[in-house]
Order: structure tokens, then sequence, then C-alpha cells
């Protein structure tokens, strides 16, 4: 299966700007289905971006965040080339990891 | 004095005979419909109304119509929310059926670059057909049970048709058979009459206000409306097909929707189609 998180990540100088797209249902728990059945909550719980083994940005999450999230933000220190790792946990403990290569 | 009241009444009777001819003339086209009028006079107006938008930018709906959007919309489309639907396209496209066969097998070109052409006018059936219907048409005779005409599956799947037809010029033509003109005209009634406890008509909307604020919504011209389908749409959180935007917009006028690949919804596809002849593909879209 292909990787849920989509990334690009970009050096601009001395600040390396990356985007994210994670693609996950982010179910919040208080929604019915047709059936009118309670969907179980499903969410993501913690994001991380980590460079060189060093955590760039940690995002806690809830169940307010939407379906199939994105991130953006930039950091300083990256360079072309550089390794960018990024992973998640959700509340069902299932995770999803992938590298990315700072362009 | 008098010599002006001759002068006056002289433009006055000019004026009067060239009313009575345009009207004559106005008779004429409502008799015998023409297509290619119409387009020409569907193209004047929206060029004449938004004279600063370039003309293939209308495709991009409510983008076209404001700056600030357009730049936001610009940053988006750099990573855009329906590429993960393109990538499930592309992968379901090329994933053989349990006979063997893929969808490839069922069109022109292997499927490639070909959404300008839909929907087209089948002779032999006598209606006219959109690309969601050939895919489901192909999936039944390989075997396979149809999918839902208005999300997920379908829309990932025209997504990536869609995308691999990028920039070719919308090409829909209507044979010369009385049937497809009939459909042709059965959509621009659809398109033009009124329905729903709000009493709007497509075009009330779409031709009457793009550009306008609907709530926070801006509406977009339809002028090449179709050409940017299917669509991710934020509101929707996924995305959507033809049929899912006009289901939408009759439920949200307060009509009652028609189902899916109706003959009505077929024909109002067709005659947008094709007077959004020769602006390029923009589908998948976003919006908000």
């Amino acid at each position: 299966m292909a990787s849920s998180i989509r990334v690009r990540a970009t050096a601009n100088g001395d600040l390396t700007d990356v985007q994210a797209l994670i693609q996950h249902p982010m179910d919040s728990g208080f929604v019915k289905d047709a059936q009118g059945q309670l969907i179980p909550p499903h969410f993501i719980q913690q994001l991380t971006f980590e460079h060189n083994g060093k955590t760039v940005f940690l995002a806690d999450w809830g169940p307010a965040v939407s379906k199939d999230p994105y991130v953006k933000f930039s950091f300083k220190g990256g360079a072309k080339g550089d390794d960018l790792k990024i992973s998640w946990v959700d509340n069902k403990g299932a995770t999803d990891t992938t590298t990315a290569k700072i362009g | 004095m008098r010599a002006r009241s001759v002068l006056t009444s002289a433009a006055a009777a000019l004026a009067f005979a060239t009313l009575a001819s345009l009207a004559a003339s106005a008779i004429a086209a409502t008799d015998a419909p023409d297509p290619a009028a119409d387009a020409k006079a569907f193209k004047k107006f929206f060029t004449d109304k938004f004279p600063k938008v370039k003309v293939e930018d209308f495709v991009n709906g409510p983008y076209s119509m404001n700056e600030d959007m357009h730049k936001q919309w610009e940053e988006k489309e750099q990573f855009p929310p329906y590429e993960f639907a393109l990538e499930a396209g592309k992968e379901m496209f090329s994933k053989p059926f349990k006979n063997g066969k893929t969808y490839a097998d069922c069109f022109a070109n292997g499927g490639i670059g070909i959404r300008q052409n839909y929907p087209y006018f089948d002779e032999k059936e006598g209606k006219v057909v959109t690309l969601e219907l050939a895919l489901n048409r192909c999936r039944e005779a390989n075997g396979e049970q149809p999918y839902s005409y208005v999300k997920d599956e379908m829309a990932s799947l025209t997504a990536y048709m869609a995308f691999t037809s990028r920039g070719k010029p919308m090409d829909i033509k209507i044979p010369s058979d009385p049937r497809a003109l009939a459909a042709y005209e059965n959509g621009k009634r659809y398109f033009y009459t009124r329905r729903g406890q709000l009493n709007f008509s497509c075009a009330t909307c779409h031709v009457q206000s793009p550009g306008e604020r609907i709530r926070a919504e801006i509406l977009a011209p339809a002028y090449g409306i179709l050409n940017a389908m299917p669509i991710y749409r934020s509101e929707w959180n996924g995305m959507g097909t033809i049929s899912r935007r006009f289901i939408t917009c009759n439920s949200q006028t307060r009509a009652v929707p028609l189902e899916p690949q109706s003959d009505e919804y077929r024909d109002v596809e067709y005659f947008l189609s094709y007077v959004a002849n020769g602006l390029p593909i923009s589908g998948p879209g976003a919006r908000p």
C-alpha cells in the first residue's frame, strides 16, 4: 500500500518549508453512520517531524482535526539533500512513517 | 425647432425598424435550435461580463472571479487535496478485472487523454453517454459490480482520466441526428428552468451571479464549469462527480434531486459541455 503521508520539503535560504498531507479518517467519535450507529473515534494523536534525529515539529492532535489533515511549517537548519522523517501514531495504536529528502 | 422634431421622428422610425428586424431574427432563432450560435452567445456573455478574466481561466470556477482566492488556490495546487484520489484512480485504472481485461480495453486510446470527448451522443442508443456511464458499462460488460455514480471509486477513476486529458480543449459534437439536437435542447431547457422552493434555475446562480457570494462561497461561472470535474470539495470532505454536483445544486435550491445519470442530468451535462467547447480540461479540481 502506498504511504499515507505525502511530503514536500524545500530549502529556502536557511529556512526549510515543509508541507505534508496525511490520509486518515480522523473520526471524532461523535458522528453516526447511515445505520445510526456511532462511528468509533479514530484519530491521529501524535505527529512528528524529525530532522537529523532532532524533532523539529511535534503535534498533539485530537478529534477536532479534520479528515486527511494538511500541515505546513518551516524550520531553520535544514539543507538540501537532508532526510526528514515523518511519523504519526493514532488512538488505535496504528502508525505510519515515511522519509523525505529536502529538495 | 421644426427640423429637429422631423429628425427625431426619423430616428425613432429607424430605431423601430431595427427593433422589428431584431425581433424577427429572435423568433427565427427560437424556431430552429442552433447550438453553434448558442455556444458563441454563451461565450460572449461571459467574456463581456468579465472582460478582465482570461478565457482559459473560466474553467477554474470561483478562482477566476476573485484575485485573493486565486492566489490561495495556486498555493493549494502545489499540494492538491485530490492527490490521494488521483493515485487511487491510477491504480484502479491499470488493475485488471477478474477476466483479465482492463478499463483501457473499453475506451479509445486506452482511456488516456479522452476526457474532452465526453459526454457524447450515442446514435445507436439515441441518448447522451457520459464518462461515468461508460465506466460503469465497462465494468458490467466485464462481469464487475457497477460503482456509485457520485463519489469514491467513480470520482477517483474520472479524476485520473481527467488528469491525463488536462489542457486538451473540450470537444463535444452534436451529430446530425434529430435526437441529438433534442437532447441538447432538453439539457438547455433544464438549465434555464426554475425549480425548487427557492425558485432557482441553474442559470440564476451560474449565469446571472457568478462572482457573487452565496454565503461564504463564490459562485462559479457556467462557462466551462464541468471542465474541472471531478472535484475535491472541502465541504464534502472528499471527491465528487458531476452527478454529485448536480444533485447538491438541486437540493441546495430545495428542489427534488434526480437520480444520478438520469436523462435530464445527462442532457444538461451535454449542453454545458457543448457550450464550453474549446476550453481546456482542468480536472480534477479543488473547490472550497
